[in-house]
């Protein structure tokens, strides 16, 4: 008898390939899901070819095909665009399916692995928000934990050579679904999110920049350590998550609308299982989703 | 009958008459847009009502109102706006009786919300930018303005870091979703004339034939008239400029500067050259903060190829953090950043602020 959860990774770009590659080694590790399926609906596809190589049953007839088998996956990590997350959620849960969804959708609740982690592992659809979400949310809940946050906007900075075509075609849906994640999960009153694609050749690594508005009288210190230790709860799953500068704080003036600013710059380096190193922002959304498999799969099993 | 005065494409000669009569050149007026950067965001609705009321009655035919970084564009990294935009953009629609009001949007600062309400506001024509390789990230948003009944305009931003068949194919990709003008936009100020000339020829020969081609300009390395009329030469049809350079780094193309050099080349603008003159003096100039200059700072964007908004933040990290503002330009033009990424000045100050505390120590 199997004590693992089994999986299938719907959508074998990128992101897909690389989250294989860290849920196989989760498992090697003790982990508790099972990676059995890759889906796809292109057979020249290179995921899928990768993925056949690694043991796991690889089709291109999409998740219609999936849907037929006689044994169903446990859990269903997606990686193809809102769009087709949207379509495909209902049939999901209908077949009693529990998704993990690493397309900005938000379909289900968002969770941030250091933050929110084990609030919403009984749902049946949860949502990785983005990626510029995951590396900096839990940036703006370090500082709400100290001081109120009246307004938080973040800035990512990627690749344009680790933005994909889902990416490309969904920026409206990355800004307004980071926003909310970075409100809702962040615990900032009022949230805002910006997003560059940079052609630098060599590519650069991932950086973020994160803004807080906090009362004059906020404890500075208390924001500085509270920073400080989310960096370290974030390098538990993403080792190269980085604080690239003490957090800045700027005193109230009318260019900050009479609030103190608190500027926190970090860096995600990936660890370069399928995606390169510098795509940071891919990378800290599969590591996450693997967490986030991990306690649903933990919580299932107990 | 001299030759160089012929141009090969005009506005009208696509368009048919506009309520200005035949135009050889269709000009936009941007100093309630990019003049935001150097105004600081900081436009009260009296100035805009002012400024468009007086461009307008000059003749000139679009005037863009937005905050300098496109709608959404009011925050912590690019500056908070003093008046709401849609308010600006409002205001702007109501004043205007021929001029059509223009609004920028940047995919990934603003969404297509935005663009619905700066319509319902007034703005009548939608220009989205994206840096000049990146042109698939607006296809969402030309699609929804095309949809809207908007006139579409696309900025292919930082154009000097891409040779001319880069440009041709992103203006395709604009042109295929729904871009009706694709203009070549020298953000940094840095194209030296032939390069411009380059660019746009290979620009209007990629979608000359279904859509038009235009040209944005900056004077950082003073070239802001010269790469205009050698643009209009090579076929663009609609051109930007701000009066008194009233835009960021050093400026853009002097509008009224380069309308007075159409009317010695003999190309129609549809705008008075004594009226916006006189524009420039009276109400141009009282609004802005100070002139827009060409000295060391503005000078090093030109020549290290650094986007021309990033001028007023480095300025802000360089006092902030007391390193030199030049070096945090030249380091930004070395790591590449592009439009949009004002928050990497900060980390370049305090890494400057580091490596003089460093050198200190050494010595």
């Amino acid at each position: 008898m199997t004590s693992k959860l089994t999986a299938a990774i719907v959508g074998p770009g990128n992101i897909g390939t690389d989250l294989m590659y860290k849920l196989l080694r989760s498992a090697q590790n003790g982990g508790s899901v099972e990676p059995r399926w890759m889906i796809g609906v292109d057979p020249s596809s290179e995921g899928l070819k990768l993925a056949a190589a690694q043991g796991l049953e690889s089709t291109h007839e999409g998740v219609d095909w999936l849907l037929k088998q006689d044994q169903l996956p446990d859990l269903i990590f997606e990686a193809t665009s809102a769009y087709v997350h949207r379509e495909y959620a209902p049939r999901y849960a209908e077949a009693g399916i529990r998704a993990i969804d690493l397309t900005p959708a938000a379909v289900g609740p968002a969770v941030i692995p250091p933050v929110n982690g084990e609030q919403h592992v009984g749902a049946m659809n949860v949502n990785m928000i983005t990626c510029g979400g995951q590396a900096t949310i839990p940036m703006v809940a370090a500082v709400s934990r100290a001081a109120t946050v009246s307004y938080a906007e973040i800035v990512a900075s990627v690749s344009s050579m680790s933005a994909g075509p889902g990416t490309r075609a969904n920026i409206d849906e990355f800004t307004r679904t980071t926003a909310a994640g970075v409100e809702g999960i962040g615990g900032a009153e009022r949230g805002k999110a910006i997003i560059i694609l940079n052609p630098a050749e060599p590519p650069m690594i991932m950086r973020d920049t994160i803004f807080c508005a906090v009362p004059p009288d906020a404890d500075r210190d208390a924001i500085v350590q509270s920073v400080f230790a989310m960096e370290k709860a974030v390098q538990e799953y993403v080792p190269g998550y980085r604080l690239l500068q003490e957090p800045q704080i700027d005193e109230p003036s009318p260019a900050s609308q009479g609030q103190t600013k608190v500027s926190i710059f970090v860096e995600v380096e990936g660890a370069g299982d399928y995606l390169p190193t510098y795509a940071g922002n891919l990378d800290i959304m599969t590591a996450a989703a693997t967490q986030v498999g991990e306690n649903i799969a933990r919580s299932v099993l107990a | 009958m001299n030759d160089l005065n012929a141009l090969t494409r005009t506005w009208s000669g696509t368009h048919g008459d506009e309520p200005w009569g035949t135009l050889d050149l269709r000009l936009t007026d941007t100093c309630l847009r990019d003049g935001s950067h150097h105004k600081r965001h900081q436009f009260t609705a009296q100035e805009v009502h002012d400024i468009v009321e007086a461009l307008d009655s000059s003749g000139i035919p679009v005037i863009e109102v937005t905050h300098g970084d496109g709608l959404g564009g009011s925050s912590f990294n690019y500056g908070f706006s003093r008046t709401p935009e849609q308010e600006l953009i409002r205001i702007a629609a109501e004043t205007a009786t021929r001029a059509k009001i223009a609004f920028l949007m940047l995919p990934g600062v603003g969404t297509k919300d935005d663009i619905r309400a700066a319509q319902d506001n007034g703005g009548q024509i939608c220009r989205i930018a994206t840096h000049c390789t990146e042109a698939d990230v607006s296809i969402q948003h030309f699609g929804l303005a095309r949809e809207l009944g908007l006139e579409t305009v696309g900025f292919l931003m930082m154009s000097h870091t891409q040779p001319p068949e880069v440009l041709a194919k992103q203006a395709r990709v604009m042109v295929d979703a729904g871009c009706q003008c694709v203009y070549v936009v020298d953000s940094a100020g840095a194209l030296i004339m032939e390069q411009t000339a380059d660019r746009v020829s290979a620009v209007v020969a990629e979608i000359g034939d279904v859509a038009d081609v235009g040209f944005h300009g900056h004077e950082n390395l003073g070239l802001g008239v010269a790469n205009t009329v050698i643009a209009a030469r090579a076929g663009a049809t609609q051109i930007d400029g701000s009066v008194r350079r009233f835009g960021a780094g050093a400026g853009n193309t002097p509008l009224e500067a380069f309308i007075g050099v159409c009317d010695k080349l003999g190309w129609t603008t549809g705008v008075d050259f004594l009226q916006i003159v006189d524009a420039s003096e009276d109400v141009i100039k009282p609004a802005m903060p100070e002139e827009c200059q060409l000295d060391r700072m503005t000078l090093m964007m030109g020549y290290a190829g650094v986007y021309s908004s990033f001028l007023k933040h480095a300025g802000n990290a360089a006092d902030r953090y007391g390193v030199s503002g030049a070096k945090i330009l030249l380091e930004a033009g070395r790591r590449k950043l592009i439009g949009g990424q004002e928050d990497q000045l900060i980390d370049i100050a305090l890494m400057l602020k580091a490596e003089a505390e460093k050198e200190a120590a050494n010595s």
